[in-house]
């Protein structure tokens, strides 16, 4: 038994690569699952909210296309991001390549391993916001096209609690700590927070640099910029964090609690926490996991903030401008040109901006507000289109943003400051070491 | 192949000079036992495939830098001088030893007693048996995923029954998380372990026993002068499997706390997937392999050393 879990781990990091090396050696054979051939079309897609979405906008596809069909395969978000880069290191990944835009769509282009799409992705670019498009372009050149919702960060909050115990929603830094000082009060937990994933620990730190030094302290960190995190903004960022943390803001529990199983914003639904920062597709997990609660009017939603003194645009907003898909260069062209005809036909085309308003997200198109002020969730989904169309910069995660050994990095000195293990100058030390 | 060409150098050997008195017996027997050398060579091949090139690739990787896109470039030490000199390295070794040898006090005991218990014909025995053998059918990743959940503070097993003790914040306090995964690994482990001592206290003779009743000789008497000495060889077994086995520790404690909260239980296997799959640092990672696969062989080879394990002789009565 014993052995066997050794080897099984040894063979993950060893003979993953030789065994790799080896099937893409023999060519595209068809494997099960539809990823590895070059010669047919094949996505991976991530399970969640908008799995179906993406599904029946492939089934449309499949269905006017019976000789090139889509073959897709989901996986969960952790899961999906360390297999797609083994898939596509080893030449063997599906046609469309999911991303996040950012560091690792970055890496992919310069290894040549997605097509420069400039000119011909026209279609889908005619229709979504240019802003988000932007993103996804390297030099100049469009390595993808967006695929999904824009995912902005809000401060989620319970609006029952906060009327049993009369605080207003905070719009400033002093607001806040004054709401988290009253809840504490009152036994239940101020902000709830997935500290057992890290990844939403970041959202505090890109908020609050932001909104102290703007969005130019992060722009120095992204360009490699020697010493970049030893702007003071981020000093104070750690400061206002450490303060939180000190003041019992999150609760006694917050290292337990995970974002995959929805378990932060079951504290907000279930009364136990008042406040959640996190991505606008917990929205989706709101209303999936606790209707009454949504349809009820109890779920409300803020921007980050104010911090006095602060020198960034309060309209500013951080979180994943979208989701991208790029086209695998290891593809045939044949091939290649069929994924293109779908990005322009059938991605984020009417249907698929109907079923994503439905599943109560934020399509990336344009003028899209008629069919948000129709739906069910209107209130929260013009709110949210207007705040992404009038943020002067929209800061993609730093996790995403960055190379993936300096994001490691971050999210475990992170984890440690919210832990009270490390203090903002030794955050601050160790990640000026990981700038190259 | 190697090994097969170098003996049939050996089988040649007698026939063109003076054989030494080792080689020709062994070339004797090997020639009385029919066509043994082909017959290795399956096994020969998977082990080829499936441990050695891997274990040379994990070597040469560890010599280059690769983020597991494009092509690895070699780097020379670049790799050794940053895992060793990375005070992450070093804690996860400390954790690494610290979990293989507190699992062991935990485990040893509690499955040589089960074991001894499930041997015998008190009653209810084989229904608390089956009982007890039930985390043996569970895969790590279940055990895992119903472990957070049943230990989660706010929606676990304590707010359930309103149990302050069980309220705790296991998995997401720095302090606490190492023990809890501790005692998860137990669980999950003692079952097989006690297995195993089941069986070795089952094959000791009855006349042993009988004897020393005749002679006067208590339980607890009977359990050290006999059941104790009569195992040997299952607790050289059962101590190997465990402390090898700690060391390599994964699955369970990844989908636990994935080497978190901070790096408090990031013992050295996650400590090298973390770096090789979630930082994309290859040649990093495939060093800290190197470590833990000279860590392994050095602890099994030790062990067996120690147990003596080489002059391995019954000590059953007729046998």
């Amino acid at each position: 038994m014993a052995h066997v879990t050794r080897r099984g781990v040894l063979a993950g990091i060893g003979l993953s690569i030789p065994a790799m090396t080896m099937m893409t050696a023999c060519g595209g054979g068809k494997k099960p699952g539809g990823a590895g051939s070059s010669s047919e079309l094949s996505a991976w897609i991530l399970t969640g909210a908008k799995e179906k979405v993406f599904q029946d906008s492939f089934d449309r596809w499949n269905e006017k296309n019976p000789d090139d069909k889509f073959t897709t395969q989901s996986f969960a978000n952790d899961a999906y991001k360390e297999k797609i880069r083994t898939a596509v290191g080893a030449g063997n990944a599906p046609t469309l390549i999911l991303t996040w835009g950012g560091g690792t769509m970055k890496d992919y282009a310069a290894n040549g391993d997605i097509i420069d799409l400039t000119g011909k992705v026209d279609g889908i670019a005619g229709r979504t916001i240019e802003s988000i498009m932007q993103v996804a372009a390297v030099d100049g050149k469009q390595y993808g096209v967006p695929n999904n919702d824009t995912q902005p960060v809000f401060l989620y909050y319970n609006k029952d609690l906060f009327e049993q115990n009369k605080v207003t929603p905070p719009t400033t830094w002093t607001e806040l700590m004054a709401a988290v000082e009253t809840f504490k009060g009152a036994g239940i937990i101020p902000i709830a927070l997935a500290g057992s994933s890290v990844w939403p620990e970041l959202m505090w730190i890109e908020y609050l640099a932001d909104r102290i030094g703007g969005e130019g302290v992060f722009q120095k960190i992204e360009a490699n910029e020697k010493d970049a995190w030893s702007d003071p903004a981020i000093t104070s960022s750690l400061e206002k964090i450490v303060e939180l943390v000190d003041a019992g803001a999150f609760g006694d529990g917050f290292g337990s609690v995970t974002a995959d199983s929805g378990a932060d914003c079951a504290l907000v639904h279930t009364g136990k926490a008042a406040m959640l920062l996190q991505g606008s597709w917990n929205y989706g997990t709101f209303k999936q996991d606790a209707p009454d609660f949504v349809s009820g009017g109890k779920l409300g939603y803020l921007t980050f903030p104010t911090v006095d003194g602060g020198t960034g645009d309060p309209a500013n907003i951080v979180g994943n401008p979208n989701n991208y898909w790029s086209v695998s260069a290891k593809a045939d062209e044949a091939v290649q040109t069929k994924a293109i005809e779908y990005l322009n036909d059938y991605n984020l085309d009417d249907t698929m901006v109907a079923d994503l308003v439905a599943a109560g997200v934020i399509p990336s198109n344009t003028g899209v507000e008629d069919e948000l002020a129709a739906s069910d969730d209107a209130d929260y989904l013009t709110s949210a289109y207007t705040m992404v169309q009038n943020a002067p910069h929209f800061q993609l995660s730093w996790d995403q943003a960055l190379e993936s050994s300096q994001s490691q990095q971050l999210l475990d000195s992170l984890s440690q400051v919210f832990l009270g293990q490390l203090d903002p100058a030794g955050f601050v030390t160790a990640m000026n070491a990981t700038i190259k | 192949m190697m090994s097969t060409a170098a003996h049939r150098d050996e089988q040649q050997a007698p026939a063109a000079a003076a054989p030494d008195r080792r080689s020709a017996r062994s070339s004797g027997r090997r020639r009385a036992a029919g066509p043994s050398d082909l017959l290795l060579l399956p096994a020969l091949a998977f082990f080829g495939v499936f441990a050695v090139v891997p274990l040379i690739g994990v070597v040469v990787l560890s010599f280059t830098e690769w983020d597991g896109l494009g092509t690895p470039s070699f780097a020379g030490l670049d790799a050794w001088t940053a895992v060793l000199s990375d005070p992450v390295t070093w804690n996860a070794i400390k954790l690494t030893f610290l979990l293989t040898i507190v699992t062991y006090l935990v485990q040893f005991p509690l499955s040589l007693l089960l074991g001894t218990f499930m041997a015998g014909h008190q009653k209810y025995r084989e229904l608390l048996s089956v009982l007890y053998f039930l985390p043996l059918l569970f895969s790590a990743a279940a055990i895992g995923i119903v472990f957070k959940a049943l230990l989660d503070p706010n929606f676990g097993v304590g707010r359930a029954l309103q149990i302050p003790f069980l309220q705790q914040n296991f998995l997401g306090d720095p302090k606490l998380a190492f023990w809890t995964v501790v005692l998860v690994i137990s669980w999950s482990f003692v079952p097989f372990h006690s297995l195993l001592y089941q069986a070795g206290v089952r094959q000791i003779p009855a006349t042993m026993y009988e004897a020393a009743t005749l002679d006067g000789a208590g339980r607890i008497r009977q359990f050290f002068a006999i059941t104790l000495p009569q195992l040997k060889y299952t607790i050289v077994t059962s101590s190997t499997l465990m402390i090898v086995g700690s060391l390599t520790y994964f699955d369970l404690v990844f989908i636990l706390t994935a080497g978190g909260p901070g790096n408090a239980t990031r013992i050295l296997p996650l400590d090298m997937y973390l770096s090789g799959f979630r930082s994309n640092q290859m040649g990093q990672a495939s060093v800290i392999a190197v470590i833990l696969v000279v860590v392994g062989l050095t602890v099994s080879l030790a062990l067996n050393r120690l147990s003596g394990a080489d002059s391995m002789e019954s000590q059953m009565e007729g046998a």
